[in-house]
């Protein structure tokens, strides 16, 4: 490549090799190179083709770091999973920003994953909402019955184990089953777009960041506001996954592409109510916290009377 | 003739050399004494049973007083142990035995529960900061870990002495100042300990999960009702 693409080069190397056959104790070169180098700006043909000389050792070098780069380990070896952990501080930050305001026709895997799909977020903010759904519960519980004596409160730790079953299941086996279905129909239909199941698995684990939040506004004892909340939040999130996953579904059957969509928002929706009802219950109808103080000496009062 | 004498008799050559007085020849020659005294004072074997425990327990305790007053040492890091962390997790769960949830079948969480989290939560916090590319050991993440609850236990102790003195606004409050400042020392004395073994744009994403792992044992301890 070089002896086709630079004039320069070639004439260099044939000026070393007649100069070393010539006096072998001849120091070569120097000269030569500066007058490669002044000559470079000068002619933007030689410029051009300097440039593409330099790229073929540049691209070799890159692709040496690139191949190095996704070299993959077998999955049974530490190093595997690390692959999945190369991520800093300000990448997690933009990507708990990107799902919670999502921009119309700004895809979250392309705009912010880049094809480095991290399991870091994922399963911290699973984690995080596992808590933080035990420990909202719990206080709402706990404010729920706040003015009644008779009531003695007693931390429920089961509300942990079965919030982290709901939503791990849901963070693991509904992108396997999206990914499985993306792949049935990208080998009916040639689709252009086609995701990797980490990054769909990233993209569910970084759209329930936005439940965060609203499990702890749930804490307020007011209906109004936890379905206000849960349909804010349902939104975004929704949005969030819909924008996702339209690109890979646009070239579908108008059914199938109903049915998948219909699908992806009808089971973020079971398991943002699902958990509302399991585990915020329901404040008594008509009675508010604080008139609970109230109501509880004519509750007695009733029941003294009554024969 | 005279090798064949000089063969059967050995040494005889030697008689023969003379050193001459130029070069002077002289200098040391000590026998390194090392091994065998090495070996004398790695054998513990001899020992009364009594100096094993108390160095151990010695080690423990100087572990203790660093997690009391931290500041960035290794003295954490060098020579881990996990009988400190064994001993606040079993007296951690003890304490929050007893509950008023504890006699149902549902509630408080029990004894396994705690030992569960405890244990189980370390684990993951070192897998995570290990997958960040962090330098720090296995067991030297476990140790610091488990060294650190040490605020949260001597708060949960206080809760329970402040409990018996009845359980109405005052003593929440009491209750709720006294677990957040050793919630804040929990976390403060970990990031001391482990902040240099991330690198510094990952130490974030490193600290977080320590914080979130504190905050939940702080939970269980703010949480903790007694028996009437």
């Amino acid at each position: 490549m070089a002896s086709k693409n630079d004039p320069f080069q070639f004439q260099e190397f044939d000026e070393a090799g007649d100069l070393l056959e010539a006096n072998r104790d001849a120091v070569t070169i120097s000269i030569e190179n500066e007058d490669l180098k002044s000559q470079r700006p000068r002619s933007t043909v030689g410029f051009a083709q300097d440039a593409a000389d330099e790229e073929p050792l540049i691209s070799d070098d890159r692709e040496e770091l690139l191949s190095g780069q996704k070299k993959s380990a077998p999955f049974w070896t530490f190093e595997y999973y690390q692959r999945f952990f190369d991520i800093e501080t300000h990448h997690v930050k933009e990507r708990i920003l990107g799902s919670l305001a999502p921009w119309p026709g700004k895809n979250f895997i392309q705009a912010y994953l880049r094809k480095n799909p991290d399991l870091y977020g994922p399963f911290w903010i699973c984690t995080t909402l596992v808590f933080a759904i035990a420990i909202s519960g719990n206080i709402a519980n706990f404010l729920q019955h706040y003015g009644n004596p008779g009531h003695k409160y007693t931390p429920d730790f089961r509300k942990v184990s079965i919030a982290a079953t709901a939503i791990f299941s849901y963070a693991w086996f509904v992108p396997l089953g999206l990914w499985g279905l993306l792949l049935w129909r990208n080998n009916k239909i040639l689709n252009l777009v086609s995701y990797s199941f980490m990054e769909i698995v990233c993209v569910y684990g970084y759209s329930l960041s936005v439940y965060i939040p609203a499990v702890v506004l749930w804490i307020l004892p007011y209906e109004w506001l936890r379905w206000v909340t849960i349909a804010v939040a349902l939104c975004l999130s929704g949005s969030v996954l819909v924008m996702t996953f339209w690109p890979a579904l646009r070239d579908d059957h108008p059914k199938v592409i109903i049915a998948t969509v219909s699908g992806i928002v009808l089971l973020n929706a079971l398991l943002a109510v699902g958990c509302k009802m399991y585990f915020f219950s329901k404040p008594e109808p008509g009675k508010e916290p604080g008139l609970m103080v109230n109501s509880s000496p004519t509750v007695k009062a009733i029941k003294v009377t009554s024969p | 003739m005279a090798l064949a004498e000089e063969a059967s008799t050995p040494f005889v050559g030697l008689s023969n050399v003379s050193i001459s007085e130029e070069i002077p020849v002289e200098g040391n020659i000590t026998v390194p004494a090392g091994p065998s005294t090495r070996d004398d004072a790695f054998s513990t074997l001899d020992e009364p049973v009594k100096e094993t425990i108390l160095r151990d327990l010695r080690a423990v305790g100087n572990k203790f007083f660093h997690v009391l007053y931290p500041k960035r040492s290794s003295a954490l890091l060098r020579d881990w142990d996990l009988w400190g962390p064994l001993l606040l997790c079993v007296t951690l769960a003890l304490l929050l035995q007893g509950g008023a949830a504890d006699s149902d079948d549902q509630g408080g969480p029990q004894f396994a529960e705690v030992f569960v989290i405890i244990w189980f939560g370390s684990i993951v916090i070192t897998l995570n900061s290990k997958l960040l590319g962090g330098t720090i050991s296995f067991f030297q993440s476990l140790c610091v870990l488990g060294y650190c609850i040490m605020p949260l236990t001597m708060a949960l102790v206080v809760c329970r002495i402040v409990l018996l003195s009845g359980s109405g606004m005052v003593s929440f409050a009491v209750r709720l100042a006294v677990v957040t400042a050793s919630f804040g020392w929990s976390t403060f004395a970990s990031t001391a300990f482990l902040a240099d073994s991330q690198l510094s744009n990952r130490k974030a994403l490193a600290i977080y999960p320590v914080f979130l792992f504190y905050f939940v044992i702080g939970w269980m301890i703010l949480t903790f009702s007694p028996r009437n």
